[in-house]
C-alpha cells in the first residue's frame, strides 16, 4: 500500500534534484524507455532504509562523475505501482527488488545493481561500482557534467 | 556504514539477503527476518535442493544466478527449522564463490 505522498515527496526530490526524470505513469515509462536508444539509467526508488542510507546517496555521488548515461530516469516502487511495474518490464530478466539500479544501452541491460548489492555497503562503494559501469558502457556517448 | 543495522531493534542480518545452508544439503536464499524458537524466518525466499531430480544447476551455480539476476522469490515466507539451519552468510559473501568454510 502506498505511503503518504507528503512523506515520500522528499525521497522523490532527493533523486529528481540530481536531474533525474521521474516516470510516474506507464505512458511516461514507455515514452522514455520505449525507443531504447543510447544509454539510460533507471533508479528504482524505495522508502526502505537502505534507499535512504545507501542507494540515494550513492546515486548522488555517482552522478558527480564526468561520464554519465545519456538518460537518467527514476520510478518509485511501492508508490507509483504501474509505472514501476512497467519499468521493470524493460529489465524483466532481473527479479524485482528495490532499491535497485538498471543501466541500459540501446535497450539492453548492461549493468544491474540489486538491493542485495546495496544493503550493508557504503554509498562510496556502491557509487564506485556505478562509476565503473558508466566508464565501461557510457564513455563514448555519455553526458559530461559541466566541468 | 558497512554492516550497519538499518532496522534498529533487530538482529544485524534483519532485512539482509542471506544464504542459509541446510543440514540436509538444501540451501535457501532470502531476506533474513529473525530467528525464533521455530526456526529462522526468511522473506521472499528461494531454495535449492540437490535431491530434486531435474535441477539444472548445482548449488554454487544456483547461488551465482540469484546474485546476478536477483532472488527468484518462490515463497513469501519460509521458516527453516533449527535442526536444519546451518551456516548463515550474506548473499554478497558468495560474490567470489563460496565463502571460506563452505
Amino acid at each position: 500500500m502506498p505511503y503518504s505522498e507528503m512523506m515520500v515527496k522528499p525521497m522523490r526530490e532527493e533523486v529528481t534534484r540530481l536531474g533525474v526524470q521521474e516516470l510516474r505513469t506507464v505512458a511516461d515509462v514507455d515514452a522514455a524507455l520505449g525507443p531504447g536508444e543510447g544509454t539510460a539509467l533507471v533508479f528504482v526508488n524505495s522508502i526502505c532504509g537502505c534507499a535512504a542510507g545507501m542507494a540515494r546517496p550513492a546515486l548522488t555521488l555517482a552522478l558527480q562523475h564526468r561520464v554519465r548515461p545519456q538518460h537518467l530516469y527514476t520510478v518509485f516502487a511501492g508508490q507509483d505501482l504501474d509505472a514501476a511495474a512497467r519499468a521493470r518490464s524493460y529489465f524483466a530478466d532481473y527479479q524485482p527488488s528495490s532499491p535497485s539500479v538498471a543501466l541500459l544501452r540501446d535497450g539492453e541491460v548492461v549493468h544491474f545493481v540489486h538491493r542485495h548489492m546495496i544493503e550493508g555497503r557504503s554509498p562510496e562503494t556502491i557509487a564506485a561500482g556505478l562509476i565503473a559501469a558508466f566508464d565501461k558502457y557510457c564513455s563514448k556517448e555519455g553526458v559530461a557534467k559541466s566541468e | 556504514m558497512s554492516g550497519a543495522v538499518f532496522h534498529p531493534g533487530h538482529e544485524e542480518l534483519h532485512g539482509v539477503a542471506v544464504v542459509v545452508e541446510g543440514a540436509s544439503g538444501r540451501t535457501w536464499v532470502g531476506r533474513y527476518h529473525e530467528r525464533t524458537p521455530s526456526g529462522v524466518v526468511l522473506h521472499d525466499a528461494a531454495s535449492h535442493d540437490p535431491a530434486v531430480p531435474g535441477g539444472e544447476l548445482d548449488r554454487d551455480g544456483w547461488i551465482a544466478r540469484q546474485l546476478k539476476f536477483g532472488i527468484r522469490a518462490e515463497r513469501k515466507l519460509v521458516v527453516i527449522p533449527p535442526a536444519e539451519v546451518g551456516r548463515i552468510t550474506r548473499l554478497m559473501a558468495w560474490e567470489e564463490g563460496p565463502p571460506a568454510g563452505a
